[in-house]
C-alpha cells in the first residue's frame, strides 16, 4: 500500500537506541505517513530493541495514533463540553450513519476518515466540525448532510 | 523584513533591559523604545488576532484579506500577528492604528468586512460597523464615539496581570516581549537573587498551584532545591485537555515568552538547568508558537550556555505530547515522557524527590508559571494584596457553554461565581440558569443559589467544591443534567489509564447505571423501575469508592459532577427512573412523540423518513405515531415543516 522507505528514513534519524526517544518517533512517521501501520511498528520494535508488544501498546494508550490511513478527507468532529451541549452528538450520529464509519475509522473508498476530539478550544464557535482544516459550525444534522453530500459530488 | 535591523533591536533591548534604567534613559532611548512599544509609529498598522479559537473562527481568511488589500493597494502598512484579548465570541478580531490616533478593535471581521473598515479607518473615519473599542493612549488622539477597551465592563472587572499583553503584542516576535520590560524579571534575578531567595519570594507570595491541586508552589519548588541530586528538571505543564477549557492555550499563544521568561525563573529557583514544556500535539498554533519562542529567545542568548555571564544554564526543550487526559497528572507526565504509556506511579515518593529520569522534578502548570514573573518583580506584598485572605492573586477562567459570550478572563480570587456568569454575557435570551460547572470532568455543579459563593480555596473546599484548573461551563434550562453527567463518566471510562481498579471498573459500572436509567426499558415489569432505582442507590456508594480509593486525581476527583448533581439536582434523577421522563428533552430514548391533529396537514413527510415505521395515516388527514414502534429517535420533529410533531 505504502512505500516502506520513509519509515526507514525516520528511523535513520533517530540513532540511539532511548525510550524517551519511542515518542517522537512515532510522531514523526504519522506525520509523514499518515498512519502508524502494523509493518512500522515491527520496524521501530527492532530499531528500539523492543518488543513489538510494548510499542503497540503505547500507540494504543494515546489518542494521538491512528492505525488506519486517513481518509482524502479527514474529517474531525469536537466532542467538548460545550459542544456537547450545542449538539454535538446528533451531528456525530449523523456522520456516523451517512458515511457508515465510526470515530478512528475510514471509508472503504477512502474518501472520508472520521476523529472524534476532545476540544479544540473554539467553545464559542461550538458545534465545530473541520474538514481537512476548514471549519464550519453548523448546527443542525440536515445542512450536516448535505455537507457530506457536496464533498462526495466532488469526486 | 530586514533580519539586520531586528537583530540591532534587540541588542537595544537587551542592553537597554539590563542595564540601570537612568543611565540610558536619555530622549534618544527613550524614542527608540516608543516606536517598538508602537506607541509613536511612522505607517499604518493592522493586527490580526490569529488563534487556534480565532482560527476556527476563520482569522485566517482575515488575515490573507488584510494582505490582499495592501498588497493590490500597494499600501506601505505593516500587518502584525497578534494573540487574544480574550473576547472569543468577538473573533474574527481586527485592529488598525493608523499615526497620532489610537489603535481601534473591531469584532467579527470576516473578509468581506475587511476592505469596508480599512477603507473607513485609513481616511480617518470610523465606518458603520461597531467596534469594540480603542487603546488609551495619551500620545495618540482618541476616535470620537468609540469607547476605551479598557473602561469596557467587560475589562474593568477584570484584573488583567497574566493576559497584561495578550492580544496586544505580537507572540512570534521576542522584540515585542523585551519592549515591554520582558525578560528583564529574569535578568535582574541571575544578578541579584540566589535559588532560595527566589523561592522565599514565591514561598511569601502565598502562590498556590494553579492546575487544580492548590499546591503551595513556594514549597514544591524548595523541596526540590533541597534534594540532593545532580541533576535536577523543572517541567511546564501545558498539556491542558478538560474538554471546554482553553487558557493555557490562549495564554501561549498570545504571550508565549511570558512563559519562557517564568520558566527560566522557576529553573532557575530550583537549580534546575534542564526544563521541558510539555504539550499537546495536536494543538499545532501552540506548538509552532512556543517553538518559534524557544528559539528566539536561544538566539537572543537569554537560553542555553552561561547566559547573560551569569554562569548559568538552561536549557529548555518541547515535548509533543501525544495526547491522554490523564498526562495532566504529573507522575503521568513524567511516565509520558519517558517515553511510556502516561500511568500515574504512586506518591510517594514525590516527583521532587524521584521524578523524571528519578532525578528531582517540579512539574507546575502554565498559568503557576506565567505568574512567576509578575512575583518577582512587583515583590510578593504586591501580589499579596489581591484576592483574599488566603488565597492570593488572581486566577483565569475559560467561560463556555450556554452563555452569549464565550471568553478568557482573568479575576482576583474571591470574585463570586455569579460575577464569572456576567462576564460571560450572560444566559441567551428567554433562558434559565440551570448549573454551572467549574472545572471540566473533574468539577462539581455549583447550582443558582449558590452563585454568590466567592471563589477561593479555602470556601471552596469548605463548601466540597472543586476548584479544577479554571474552565467554567454554564448550562442553561435546555440542558439535561443526567446526559451531562453520563457525558463526562464517558470521557473518564475512555481516558482512565486502567492502571487501578476503581477507577477503571467504577467508571464503567458508573457509565452502565446512567445508561440505563436514560434508556427506555424493554419491558413495562414491576421490577424494572426497582433496579434502576437500585442502580442510583450504587451509584453514590460506588462514587465514594472511588473517591477514596482511586490512585491520581483523574479517578478521585471523577466523581465530583455526579455526586454533586444527585445532591442538587436529584429530582430529575427520579424523574428520569420513575416517570422516564427527561424535563430538557435531551435523553433520546426517554423521549415520545405526537402528532398533533390540529396542525398536521397530512403531508405524509414524517411517514416516509421514520426509520421503524412507526408514523401512519393517509396523506392530507393528521397522522397517528404507534408509539410501540416508535424509538424516539425524533426524526419527525425535524423534518415537520409545521411544527405538528410535539415530543414529551
Amino acid at each position: 500500500m505504502h512505500n516502506p522507505e520513509p519509515i526507514e528514513r525516520i528511523l535513520q534519524k533517530y540513532p540511539l537506541a532511548r525510550r524517551d526517544i519511542l515518542i517522537p518517533i512515532l510522531q514523526t512517521i504519522q506525520d509523514e505517513v499518515g498512519f502508524l501501520s502494523e509493518e512500522a511498528l515491527v520496524k521501530v520494535g527492532k530499531h528500539l530493541k523492543m518488543p513489538t508488544s510494548k510499542i503497540y501498546s503505547l500507540a494504543t494508550f494515546y489518542n494521538q495514533f491512528r492505525f488506519q490511513p486517513k481518509g482524502k478527507y479527514h474529517i474531525r468532529v469536537c466532542h467538548g463540553s460545550s459542544c456537547h451541549v450545542m449538539g454535538a452528538v446528533s451531528l456525530i450520529e449523523t456522520l456516523e450513519q451517512s458515511l457508515g464509519i465510526k470515530s478512528g475509522q475510514t471509508t472503504r473508498n477512502g474518501l472520508f476518515s472520521l476523529e472524534v476530539v476532545t476540544c479544540m478550544g473554539a467553545c464559542s464557535k461550538s458545534p465545530v466540525i473541520e474538514i481537512n482544516n476548514k471549519h464550519y459550525s453548523t448546527k443542525s444534522a440536515e445542512d450536516l448532510k448535505k455537507l457530506i453530500e457536496n464533498y462526495k459530488a466532488q469526486n | 523584513m530586514d533580519v539586520n535591523t531586528n537583530i540591532s533591536d534587540i541588542n537595544f533591548l537587551i542592553q537597554h533591559t539590563f542595564s540601570n534604567e537612568s543611565e540610558l534613559s536619555t530622549p534618544n532611548v527613550e524614542e527608540k523604545l516608543s516606536l517598538l512599544r508602537r506607541s509613536r509609529i511612522s505607517k499604518p498598522i493592522i493586527f490580526v488576532g490569529i488563534t487556534s479559537s480565532s482560527i476556527i473562527a476563520g482569522a485566517l481568511e482575515t488575515l490573507d484579506a488584510v494582505n490582499n488589500y495592501v498588497k493590490e493597494r500597494a499600501l506601505d502598512i505593516e500587518v502584525v500577528v497578534v494573540g487574544s484579548i480574550g473576547m472569543c465570541s468577538h473573533e474574527p478580531i481586527m485592529d488598525v492604528q493608523i499615526p497620532g490616533k489610537c489603535r481601534i478593535s473591531f469584532s467579527q471581521v470576516d473578509e468581506q468586512k475587511v476592505s469596508l473598515i480599512l477603507d473607513g479607518v485609513l481616511n480617518n473615519f470610523v465606518p458603520t460597523d461597531n467596534p469594540i473599542g480603542q487603546y488609551q493612549n495619551s500620545l495618540h488622539q482618541a476616535w470620537t464615539g468609540v469607547p476605551f477597551i479598557n473602561e469596557l465592563p467587560f475589562f474593568e472587572q477584570q484584573h488583567r496581570i497574566i493576559l497584561k499583553h495578550c492580544g496586544v503584542i505580537n507572540p512570534n516576535n521576542i522584540i515585542d516581549y523585551l519592549a515591554f520590560d520582558g525578560y528583564k524579571t529574569f535578568a535582574n534575578s541571575l544578578k541579584t537573587h540566589t535559588h532560595n531567595e527566589l523561592c522565599n519570594i514565591i514561598e511569601d507570595s502565598e502562590l498556590r498551584g494553579r492546575g487544580g491541586g492548590g499546591y503551595p508552589t513556594g514549597s514544591k519548588w524548595k523541596k526540590a532545591l533541597m534534594a540532593a541530586a545532580d541533576q535536577k528538571y523543572f517541567i511546564c505543564n501545558a498539556d491542558e485537555s478538560d474538554p471546554g477549557t482553553f487558557m493555557d492555550r490562549l495564554i501561549i499563544e498570545s504571550n508565549p515568552h511570558l512563559i519562557i521568561e517564568g520558566i527560566a525563573l522557576s529553573a532557575y529557583a530550583i537549580g534546575a538547568s534542564k526544563a521541558y514544556i510539555y504539550t499537546r500535539s495536536q494543538y499545532e498554533t501552540t506548538v509552532k508558537r512556543i517553538e518559534t519562542a524557544i528559539k528566539q529567545a536561544y538566539e537572543a542568548g537569554l537560553l542555553g550556555h552561561n547566559i547573560l555571564d551569569s554562569g548559568y544554564n538552561l536549557d529548555i526543550t518541547l515535548k509533543k505530547g501525544p495526547g491522554a487526559y490523564v498526562c495532566g497528572e504529573e507522575t503521568a507526565l513524567i511516565q509520558s515522557l519517558e517515553g511510556k504509556r502516561g500511568m500515574p506511579t504512586l506518591k510517594p515518593p514525590f516527583p521532587t524527590e524521584k521524578g523524571l529520569f528519578g532525578k528531582p522534578t517540579v512539574v507546575n502548570n502554565i498559568e503557576t508559571i506565567a505568574s512567576v514573573p509578575y512575583i518577582v518583580s512587583q515583590g510578593s506584598k504586591t501580589f499579596k494584596a489581591i484576592g483574599t485572605e488566603k488565597s492570593k492573586g488572581t486566577k483565569l477562567f475559560s467561560i463556555s457553554g450556554n452563555v452569549n459570550h464565550a471568553c478568557l478572563v482573568e479575576v482576583p480570587l474571591g470574585t463570586s461565581i455569579a460575577k464569572i456568569v456576567e462576564l460571560g454575557g450572560g444566559i441567551p435570551k428567554g433562558r434559565r440558569l440551570k448549573a454551572v460547572l467549574m472545572g471540566g470532568p473533574s468539577g462539581s455543579f455549583i447550582v443558582p443559589e449558590k452563585l454568590t459563593t466567592p471563589l477561593d480555596f479555602e470556601t471552596f473546599s469548605s463548601e466540597n467544591f472543586a476548584m479544577g484548573s479554571g474552565g467554567v461551563t454554564i448550562y442553561d434550562d435546555s440542558t439535561c443534567i443526567i446526559d451531562l453527567v453520563k457525558y463526562f463518566m464517558q470521557f473518564i471510562q475512555n481516558e482512565s489509564c486502567g492502571k487501578c481498579i476503581p477507577c477503571r471498573e467504577g467508571s464503567r459500572r458508573m457509565l452502565e447505571i446512567l445508561e440505563n436509567i436514560t434508556r427506555r426499558p424493554e419491558s413495562n415489569e414491576g421490577g424494572n423501575t426497582l433496579e434502576r432505582f437500585k442502580g442510583v442507590i450504587h451509584l453514590e456508594s460506588l462514587a465514594e469508592v472511588m473517591r477514596d480509593t482511586s490512585l491520581c486525581g483523574l479517578g478521585q476527583t471523577a466523581p465530583n459532577p455526579l455526586l454533586s448533581a444527585l445532591k442538587y439536582f436529584r429530582d430529575e434523577f427520579e424523574e428520569h427512573i420513575f416517570d422516564r421522563k427527561c424535563r430538557a428533552n435531551v435523553c433520546r430514548n426517554l423521549r415520545t412523540f405526537q402528532i398533533d391533529i390540529d396542525k398536521c396537514t397530512g403531508c405524509d413527510a414524517c411517514a416516509k423518513k421514520c426509520p421503524t415505521k412507526a408514523i401512519i395515516g393517509n396523506p392530507r388527514s393528521p397522522y397517528f405515531i404507534v408509539e410501540d414502534k416508535c424509538i424516539g429517535c425524533g426524526i419527525c420533529e425535524e423534518v415537520c415543516k409545521f411544527s405538528a410533531v410535539l415530543s414529551r
